[in-house]
């Protein structure tokens, strides 16, 4: 059953823990993963890597520097996920 | 009608010693954070890199790749006439032909000796050590000389936030030999050219002969390199243990391209590298030194007592191309 973007939340913030060691109630809908969390192009890799995995969904190159806010990877790990 | 002759084939070779040459310079951080609107805290984060060594303007790539190439010879314990080819291993040599090569050949004693260059970036010296094994193994060349040589330096542009701040200068050389038991497993190579622009130059010497381009210099896409260095890489390092018949527990070193000690890190990680094997991290004072940049960081792990003789190591090196291979190899 496909997870809602609650879900897809709660999955991403804890990704975004482990790689970075950021609280995961931080990473909220409206933050921006460089301004705001201050996560680097290294670990916003490592992040969409391990969320692919974990949701089953594949982020091509050319997508992951359209993910500015932690809403825009939520939505499309929602809309494309298996 | 008479039979063709062929080689006696050869059953095993190994590295017999290695070299190694460095830029005279360090280049601190904070000499090139400037341009680049960055801080030594930055890059240290980011790469791992603390300083690089950089060649001044009288001490050439061919000066390097002979300095190495002489350490190796005589570490050996051969003779440079015994030597049946010279491969260098570079995208810096400043000449389109003739090879760097051949120089090389006739400045260490390896006169008449085949020699040629080979591009393949950060990969280049495991393609170089993969076709040294071959040629001593089909009985071609009794010794092969193979050097990862590199002058960035010549390379880099200042403002480039991409690749440049990372870049070193050195030369790393291997004697490959015919042996009496496996010294370099098969290697696992190959090249991905859907992605031939992720890492390469800003434009090509005829662009810049046409006034199109500046001086054409060294330009990746970091983020992408990352995902490929680390993740696809991974794959074709175990690939590379499973042709070697090893665990990751049966290497005493992992010697990866010194790209960035995030790569570096990650694929450990990836590959379950257990502490009890060293992970050379020769990129902190060196930098990135492309197709040296591996025999640099084994050499090193020997002469600081890291790493003893008759061990085995898993190197991969990785880069434009994208190209790439992997092998294990005997330390010398």
């Amino acid at each position: 059953m496909a997870l809602s973007s609650q879900d897809v939340l709660a999955g991403l913030a804890e990704l975004v823990n482990d790689e970075t060691g950021i609280a995961a109630d931080a990473v909220q809908m409206e933050k921006s993963f460089t301004d705001d969390l201050d996560i680097d192009s290294i670990s916003m890799m490592t992040i969409v890597v391990n969320a692919e995995d974990k949701f089953g969904v594949k982020i091509p190159d050319e997508k992951v520097k359209d993910l500015i806010t932690v809403a825009d990877a939520v939505n499309f790990i929602t809309e494309n996920q298996a | 009608m008479k039979q063709l002759k062929q080689t006696e084939q050869i059953k095993f070779s190994r590295i017999y010693a290695l070299g190694a040459a460095r830029g005279d310079l360090a280049v601190t951080n904070d000499e090139i954070a400037g341009p680049i609107d960055s801080s030594d805290e930055w890059i240290r984060q980011r790469t791992g890199i603390i300083t690089r060594k950089r060649a001044s303007a009288d001490r050439s790539l061919m000066d390097m790749a002979i300095e190495a190439s002489n350490e190796a010879i005589g570490k050996a314990g051969i003779d440079a006439s015994e030597i049946g080819a010279v491969i260098l291993a570079t995208i810096s040599f400043p000449y389109q032909t003739p090879s760097g090569a051949s120089l090389l050949a006739e400045s260490v004693g390896a006169h008449g000796a085949a020699a040629y260059d080979i591009s393949a970036a950060c990969a280049g010296y495991c393609y170089g050590i993969a076709q040294a094994d071959s040629l001593v193994r089909s009985g071609v060349a009794k010794y092969v000389l193979v050097v990862g040589g590199e002058k960035l330096s010549d390379f880099v542009e200042p403002t480039d936030r991409s690749i440049s701040f990372l870049l070193g200068d050195g030369a790393g050389a291997a004697i490959v030999g015919p042996s009496d038991h496996p010294g370099i497993s098969k290697t696992v190579w190959g090249s991905d050219g859907s992605n031939w622009d992720k890492v390469g130059m800003t434009g090509s010497l005829i662009d810049f002969r046409d006034g199109k381009t500046s001086w054409p210099t060294l330009v990746q896409e970091g983020q992408s390199v990352f995902r490929w260095a680390v993740w696809e890489m991974a794959k074709v390092a175990k690939e590379a243990l499973a042709a070697a018949g090893l665990e990751p527990e049966d290497l005493s070193a992992l010697v990866t391209h010194q790209a960035n000690t995030r790569i570096i890190d990650e694929l450990a990680k990836q590959l379950n590298i257990p502490e009890s094997v060293v992970v050379a991290r020769d990129i902190v004072d060196t930098g990135n030194t492309s197709a040296a940049s591996i025999p640099l960081a084994m050499h090193r792990l020997l002469a600081e007592g890291q790493v003893k003789s008759g061990g085995y190591a898993l190197e991969i090196g990785f880069g434009a191309g994208l190209a790439y291979a992997a092998q294990v190899v005997e330390l010398p």
